[in-house]
């Protein structure tokens, strides 16, 4: 199919749509309004299904038809540059999988199982609006200036349609965001195998499998991805079965029992040793190994909603949208928009769409295909995350999700504590999940991948094996999350590495060296720091750190899509096409009213669990007094809280003023296109295809 | 009925192919095949890397500096 067609007009399909409209209004109707009896899944997946089916349909048409005017006879990037190695004409479906496997990551899997302590409805509806006029949007249009820039970074193009003042922000923006990822990522890893013998010895056993997969694929049989693929995955599953031997045997769980501190120290000193590594190692196998089993997962957890057709058991709308619920402070609004972020609305898409995926496109016209249908396939995974969350009993989602210094630490505190909340649980039904799942507990296991674990074991032991096998597909679950997580860990590491060296490099140009061994390692040792630094905080923070780290990660990312469709926007204005640019306009006002709210209560609000700057005053006040607030037990310890606060408000302090002087540079550049007749905007490869 | 699942036959072979290629691009691993015919066609002249140092270099570009080894959160 190489034009887009025009809305068909025969009558048929006109009633098809109708139909699909209507089912979709229905389903909606029952998600959001159903309020004694539980919902069923399947309704929160029709919902979503067909508000994606008509988005795509109409909206992205749209965009693609009126807005951009997608345009069949220009020659793509690789068309232009075609070499076979980097720039390769590439069959549409095959750009697909390509681009749904780099953009979908942790974020879609975490962000809504936190935000499900709001209930189900306000996260689904988020996701699903989001997705259709932000998230799917920003793909979609940086796919397409990239596309007709030659496939140039967004970096790149901001220096060049904006200026190189913004063109520098944006970058530093993206070093940061970088760092707050790796932070939070492995933040998540660190809670969920804190404490769990069998989670650990699987995780780490993937190193010695992914290094056995390294050695075959480069000596023993060079370049057969499948073979190794294969031999790694049948290892892995050996691993999930033999750890529950390693759970059971004293002797065994003793060595793989650590506490949060240690396994950060481990994974910070993984980091750094990791990305020194020839890729072929350790790096490129697991990437092979992890990228599978994500799709394998995705599909199979799609499959297991269906054929189990569970409810959900969380309600609708939670008491907790009054902002005080245990997984994450603040008011749904803006909290709500921060903590969802990929699913609904990623910035760091953006990198992505302006990465490999425009040398690939074979007609322009795919963009819409590509750019706008794979956010939409990223969404459906964040709804399932959120259907996950919700069909585990509210009971145990806020054991698992609240920090130890609101609910205690034992059993019986937790569901006396979390019981009075209105969710009843008995302390037996907490302790049998944690049997159920072959763990000692599983309370406080915040940061999302043990609750999506639990949620995945519940539906996917109603396809296969059971309760008895609900141990297996816990454990499975958490190493799938925990092997993506480490590989982007680690190649996010180098990507970090090669940013620093780039920064670096302007100043002292011996740094720019990528080859050299010194730049290297000291670039390597100030990314890993810098990370590491967060996620040690993160993991000795009375809150559980998911409550710190989680929403400055959502406002960096939010806000790299700001930049993002501040320059869309931009661009649109350059083409001349401004009476469309309501189109960028809406989600980074949107985008922006929602980080700088979020960022503005993140340093001033009076409440200490909500405010950086409110919380380090409470502590300096006791520090003044000789007092240590728990769960400080040191003087020093309390400096030491006041001065992570200090650097978590500094932080989001520079995200905040990212995003101000981008929109300030955006209207710039607005005023300057508008006041010019003619076209502005730098595109190359105008040349028509005689085709 | 036998001359229908004849028919098919292709298409399952293409489908095949495609997933092929979808699953090595998905980890940085473009199509060899096309690599070849693409010299051929524009460098006969030239030499072509083999499948081996073509995966090499494939697996060194993508997590090198500026590679496409980034993904998302």
């Amino acid at each position: 199919m190489s034009t887009i067609r025009a809305p068909g007009n025969s009558a048929l399909s006109w009633l098809i749509w109708l139909v699909v409209a209507l089912l979709g209004a229905v389903a909606l109707g029952i998600v959001a309004l159903s309020r004694d009896e539980p919902v069923n899944a399947v309704w929160v997946v029709t919902a979503a299904g067909c508000v994606y089916l008509v988005a795509y349909r109409f909206y992205s048409l749209f965009i693609a038809t009126s807005v951009l005017r997608l345009d069949a006879r220009r020659f793509t990037p690789a068309v232009r540059h075609n070499d076979g190695l980097d720039y390769v004409p590439t069959n549409k479906w095959v750009v697909f999988g390509h681009h749904f496997a780099a953009i979908a990551g942790a974020g879609p899997l975490v962000g809504p199982v936190l935000a499900a302590q709001m209930g189900y409805l306000p996260g689904t509806l988020w996701i699903l609006v989001g997705v259709v006029f932000a998230g799917a949007v920003q793909d979609c249009i940086v796919l397409f200036i990239s596309v007709r820039r030659d496939a140039r970074s967004l970096g790149d193009m901001i220096r060049s349609e904006m200026g190189s003042v913004p063109g520098v922000i944006a970058l530093i923006g993206v070093l940061m965001i970088m760092i707050i990822l790796l932070a939070v990522l492995a933040l998540i890893v660190v809670k969920a195998l804190a404490g769990s013998p069998w989670g650990t010895f699987t995780v780490f056993a993937t190193i010695p499998i992914a290094i056995l997969m390294g050695i075959y694929g480069r000596f023993v049989r060079p370049g057969r991805v499948a073979e190794m693929s294969v031999i790694g995955f049948v290892l892995l599953m050996a691993g999930i079965i033999y750890g529950q031997t390693v759970a059971e045997t004293p002797e065994l769980a003793a060595l793989f029992t650590y506490r949060g501190e240690t396994l950060a120290l481990i994974l910070i000193g993984y980091g750094f040793v990791a990305s020194v590594l020839p890729v072929w190692l350790l790096l490129a196998p697991r990437d092979y190994l992890s990228t599978f089993l994500k799709l394998g997962t995705v599909f199979a957890l799609a499959l297991g909603i269906l054929v189990v057709a569970p409810d959900l058991r969380m309600p609708a709308i939670s008491r907790f949208v009054d902002g005080t619920g245990p997984v994450f402070s603040g008011t749904l609004f803006p909290f709500l928009f921060i903590t969802i972020a990929c699913g609904a609305v990623s910035g760091f898409h953006a990198l992505i769409a302006s990465g490999t995926t425009p040398k690939l496109i074979e007609n322009e016209q795919q963009v819409r295909f590509i750019g706008y249908g794979a956010m939409l396939m990223e969404s459906f995974v964040a709804i399932m995350a959120l259907i996950a969350a919700s069909v585990i009993e509210p009971g145990a989602y806020f054991a698992m999700n609240s920090p130890a210094g609101v609910i205690g630490t034992t059993a019986a505190q937790a569901a006396q504590t979390i019981s009075g909340w209105g969710f009843v649980i008995t302390p037996d039904a907490l302790t049998q999940i944690a049997h159920d799942v072959g763990e000692t507990t599983i309370l406080s296991r915040s940061g999302g991948a043990p609750t999506l674990a639990v949620g995945m074991a519940h539906i996917l032991s109603g396809v296969i094996g059971g309760k008895a096998l609900m141990a297996f597909w816990y454990h499975f679950a958490i190493l799938f999350e925990a092997l993506f997580i480490l590989t982007t860990v680690d190649a996010g590491t180098r990507v970090a590495r090669f940013m620093i060296q780039d920064l670096l490099g302007t100043m002292l140009p011996a740094m720019k060296r990528t080859e050299s061994w010194a730049a290297n390692v000291v670039a390597t040792a100030l990314a890993v720091s810098a990370w590491g630094y967060f996620l040690y905080q993160g993991v000795t923070d009375p809150l559980g750190g998911i409550n710190t780290l989680w929403p400055l990660f959502g406002i960096a990312n939010q806000m790299l899509a700001a930049i993002a469709l501040t320059l869309c926007t931009v661009v649109l204005f350059r083409m001349k096409r401004q009476r469309y640019a309501w189109v960028t306009i809406a989600p980074t006002l949107w985008l922006a009213v929602c980080t700088l709210t979020a960022g503005w209560q993140k340093l001033f609000d009076a409440n200490p669990a909500i405010s950086f700057l409110s919380h380090a005053r409470r502590f300096s006040a006791a520090l003044a007094d000789g007092r240590v607030l728990a769960p400080a037990k040191t003087l020093a310890e309390m400096q030491r809280v006041v001065i992570n606060d200090y650097v978590d408000a500094a932080l989001c302090a520079v995200f905040m003023a990212v995003v101000v002087s981008m929109l300030v540079y955006g209207l710039i550049g607005i005023a300057r296109a508008f006041g010019n007749p003619s076209v502005t905007a730098k595109e190359v490869g105008g040349g028509l295809q005689t085709v | 009925m036998d001359c229908k699942l004849c028919d098919l036959a292709p298409s399952v072979r293409l489908f095949g192919r495609r997933l092929k290629e979808t699953a090595n691009l998905m980890v940085g691993l473009p199509d060899y095949e096309n690599y070849v015919a693409h010299r051929a066609a524009t460098h006969p002249d030239q030499p072509v890397m083999t499948r081996e140092a073509f995966f090499r270099d494939r697996q060194a570009r993508r997590y090198g500096a500026g590679g496409g080894g980034l993904r998302c959160c």
